[in-house]
């Protein structure tokens, strides 16, 4: 890729993220906290172009563990994230 | 990079839903809706991942995510809610040590070419590592396996040695391209030591603040993969995560009402990495 357009991408998303989170009440730390280690869960997509293109068996090995983390990173912050909030929505409900 | 419109396309929906997700998540009353808005976004990510031509191995790729997938899905069910934070330590965890991984394929391969790709690769990979044995201390203390907070003597000597020694080895590693495997071999055994040694002096009451900290090292280490991989929706999902994460950070650090540096007691090497 690009090198500087790879910058500008970085960059950007900085910004983003800091913005995303600047006013965020406290009582939300924790979730999104949760939230955002389910988004870089992706990397996953990383690990199965890496293990799609491994070719010798240590590759194989080290790519199907980067998978399997991976995926395991994505799906347990997933639900791990959803049940905080659910939580989080029946509290705010009562009151 | 080779891939296709279709699957670049999808993987931009991906990234866009994530920041909206995100984005629903830092208010109460969206917050529930953001979590799947951005679960949306993996899935086609996911999904759309399959279509890159020239993919081999689709069945171990299969497998991996049924398994790594299904273990963390029905652990995250059966947790109970006091739990959760060793939780989030242990997933993060995984996260950080994918990306070391996906480092360490490229560099077996040698396909981490460039002075700029090498550097973000090591850069990447030391983060990722740390985060990875680092967040296997958090959810360890935690969870009471580990009860006691074990202090080196001059651990603050250690920490910098070990680091200093970690980046050393990256360096050359950098210069060396592509680098013998002894290298690549010591390098990763010096990073996943250091996140143990680093962590382990932590007391458990401040562990939320590290996993945050954590957290944000996985994206950066994420976002720097991205790149080595030539794909933008990890180098944009990754640096999100590791700006919002620095700044969480810092948030529920004077929640505590405690700066960082007095939680981590080694600022220099803790964050020094990571920025």
């Amino acid at each position: 890729m690009d090198g500087l357009l790879a910058l500008y991408i970085f960059m950007l998303a900085a910004f983003t993220g800091y913005e995303i989170i600047a006013k965020v009440p406290v009582i939300l730390h924790t979730p999104l906290m949760s939230g955002s280690n389910f988004v870089h869960g992706v990397v996953v997509v990383g690990a199965m172009i890496a293990l799609g293109h491994a070719e010798t068996p240590l590759e194989q090995a080290i790519g199907f563990f980067a998978v399997a983390l991976g995926a395991a990173n994505a799906a347990g912050g997933y639900v791990v994230t959803e049940r905080m909030l659910g939580m989080f929505k029946k509290k705010e409900g009562t009151q | 990079m080779t891939a296709p419109f279709y699957v670049q396309g999808a993987w931009f929906v991906g990234a866009a839903l994530f920041i909206f997700g995100l984005k629903g998540m830092s208010s109460p009353a969206s917050a529930r809706r953001g979590i799947v808005i951005a679960g949306y976004g993996m899935l086609i990510a996911i999904a759309a991942t399959f279509l890159v031509p020239g993919l081999h191995n689709l069945g171990l790729i299969a497998l991996a995510l049924v398994l790594g997938g299904g273990a963390a899905w029905i652990s995250g069910q059966k947790v109970k809610m006091t739990d959760m934070p060793q939780m989030v330590a242990i997933y993060n965890g995984m996260g950080g040590g994918a990306a070391a991984a996906i480092a360490a394929i490229e560099f077996a391969r040698g396909d981490a070419q460039g002075l700029v790709t090498t550097t973000l690769a090591v850069l990447g990979a030391l983060i990722g590592a740390v985060s990875f044995t680092g967040s296997c201390v958090a959810w360890a203390k935690l969870q009471g396996v580990l009860r006691k907070a074990y202090r080196l003597p001059a651990q603050n000597a250690v920490n910098v040695t070990l680091a200093a020694v970690a980046i050393g080895l990256g360096l050359s590693m950098i210069a060396l391209a592509p680098a013998q495997p002894q290298l690549i071999i010591g390098f990763f055994v010096v990073a996943l030591v250091l996140g143990l040694i680093v962590t382990l002096p932590i007391g458990g009451a401040d562990m939320p603040v590290v996993i945050s900290l954590f957290n944000a090292f996985t994206g950066l280490a994420v976002g720097f993969e991205g790149y080595v991989l030539g794909n933008p929706a990890l180098i944009i999902a990754g640096i999100v995560v590791g700006a919002a994460g620095t700044l969480l950070t810092q948030l529920m650090a004077k929640a505590m009402n405690r700066p960082l540096s007095n939680i981590l007691f080694t600022p220099m090497v803790a964050s020094g990495p990571g920025e």
